[in-house]
């Protein structure tokens, strides 16, 4: 199991709160590894530093084997593509959205159709929503056009964090069905946050559970997952 | 003929006692905010007494100036008044980053400079070159409506920043640069920054008769006169309004990223 991503020590911190400690993982390549743990256990401030939003305040984090600030960067992060937990539309149409990732990743325009269809499929969505404004989208279409913009980069590693935060359980099923395959079908290396349990047992081979900013176990997810409360589950 | 025994006239001095009978003017406004306890009767009161002190003050000053004729004089009034406006730009703003007053200053003596030079040099032909008659309410008018749209264009950049954190990530995280990222918090800042300018180029002698062409009026100026200088005055606050606006929004708007391309709201 080769590492896309190495973290050595790493630390953070937010206006002046350690949020991460003693951080010492591997995220694996074209696996999916699942980042669970409660709410404000530092999921989502792990992933920030695997594209650089953020930098950590102690420690190194490699990728692919090299230190990832000697990459550029904006082609680390075209490579390291981010989905938020809340998605963002540009303004314009779906189109218009995907279009702005085929600018920076420098997509011919000739190509640009052939590649908007594309990533619509690999993110399950109907072609006829590309001339739709972004505003009119429901919660998980907006969910999914922000998949697929992150796939207009071709990227290596997709970090999704709580995609399915928003969504009700029959879309958020729907929705991680979609990004297992993903990793199958574009080889990409995925890491998840999410603090729904039973959603990632289907998909994630690899998992981290963060609690109060550390890593309290990590390694199989089936191990791990089947372990672990679902905090979404209801009582029979 | 009665039009030109009226444009000979000479112009009517006003004494001492006629500027406190104006006094009445201002207890009018100050009444009014009384009245509906508006809170801003003592500030009206405090900007009357100002006015009279700043500008009794200028007006010595400027005397001494005419008077000394020398180029250096002129050249330090003109960077004290750069000086004044930058921190009154810089003041306005909620929040003070470090580096703000430098990014304004620069704005202003830039856009301010640029236009000046321009103005005196190739339209009107100050001669000799600091002739502060020209100099000093030339650059004076340029630089309060240069101030404004600094001030208004920062305001708004920071505004906008901070209302699309979100979308300005989204950007940065598919691997746009900052430039790119920030694109339309710019665009909106210098669009709210231009756009008092040229709502006045519009209406310009139709719902007022700005000051330069009022003054020089009854100063004793042929109308047709006064009105080229003031339309050289709308061209130059045009010209000024956009470079001092730009200047500042384009130097901001790199307070509120890391070197590393990273959104810092909190921080500009």
């Amino acid at each position: 199991m080769t590492a896309s991503f190495e973290l050595r020590g790493v630390g953070q911190a937010r206006a002046g709160r350690t949020v991460l400690q003693d951080i010492d993982v591997t995220i694996p390549r074209h696996l999916i590894t699942v980042l669970c743990g409660p709410s404000g256990g530092g999921k989502t401030s792990l992933l920030r530093l695997l594209n650089r939003l953020d930098d950590p305040v102690r420690g190194d984090i490699l990728f692919d084997g090299t230190p990832i600030v000697e990459y550029a960067v904006t082609d680390l992060r075209r490579r390291v593509a981010l989905v938020f937990q809340t998605p963002v539309m540009f303004s314009g149409t779906v189109s218009d959205n995907l279009a702005v990732a085929a600018e920076l990743a420098g997509v011919q325009d000739r190509r640009f159709d052939e590649q908007a269809s594309q990533v619509m499929l690999l993110a399950e969505l109907e072609p006829s929503l590309l001339k739709r404004p972004g505003g009119e989208l429901s919660a998980g279409q907006k969910q999914r056009v922000n998949l697929a913009r992150a796939l207009m980069t071709s990227p290596d590693v997709l970090l999704l964090d709580e995609p399915t935060s928003a969504l009700d359980p029959e879309t958020s099923r729907a929705l991680m069905k979609t990004i297992g395959s993903l990793s199958e079908v574009r080889r990409l290396t995925i890491a998840v946050a999410t603090h729904r349990v039973s959603e990632a047992r289907d998909y994630a081979h690899h998992a981290l559970v963060l609690r109060d900013g550390r890593v309290v176990d990590s390694g199989d997810s089936e191990r791990i997952l089947s372990g672990l409360p679902d905090p979404d589950a209801t009582s029979p | 003929m009665q039009t030109l025994d009226i444009l000979e006239q000479p112009l009517l001095d006003l004494t001492w006692m006629d500027l406190t009978v104006a006094v009445g003017l201002v207890l009018i406004a100050i009444g009014v905010s009384g009245w509906h306890r508006t809170g801003l009767a003592r500030s009206f009161a405090v900007g009357a007494i100002r006015t009279v002190l700043q500008l009794t003050l200028v007006g010595y000053l400027l005397v001494y100036i005419f008077a000394i004729d020398r180029w250096y004089l002129v050249v330090a009034a003109l960077l004290l008044m750069l000086v004044a406006a930058s921190k009154a730009a810089v003041d306005r703003q909620d929040s003070k980053p470090a580096g703000l007053f430098g990014i304004t200053g620069a704005a202003l003596l830039l856009g301010s400079g640029l236009t000046l030079i321009y103005v005196s040099v190739m339209v009107v032909h100050v001669d000799p070159w600091y002739n502060p008659r020209y100099l000093i309410p030339l650059f004076g008018m340029i630089l309060g409506n240069a101030m404004n749209a600094a001030a208004l264009a920062a305001d708004r950049l920071k505004g906008e920043m901070e209302t699309r954190h979100a979308e300005i990530e989204a950007y940065l995280a598919l691997g746009a640069n900052s430039v790119r990222a920030a694109r339309e918090p710019v665009r909106r800042a210098l669009r709210a920054s231009m756009i008092p300018t040229v709502n006045s180029l519009m209406v310009v002698g139709i719902v007022s008769l700005p000051g330069m062409m009022t003054g020089q009026i009854i100063a004793g100026s042929d109308p047709l006169v006064a009105i080229r200088y003031q339309i050289v005055v709308m061209f130059m606050l045009g010209s000024a309004v956009a470079l001092a606006a730009v200047i500042v929004v384009l130097g901001y708007r790199r307070t509120f990223f890391t070197p590393a391309e990273q959104f810092r709201p909190t921080d500009a």
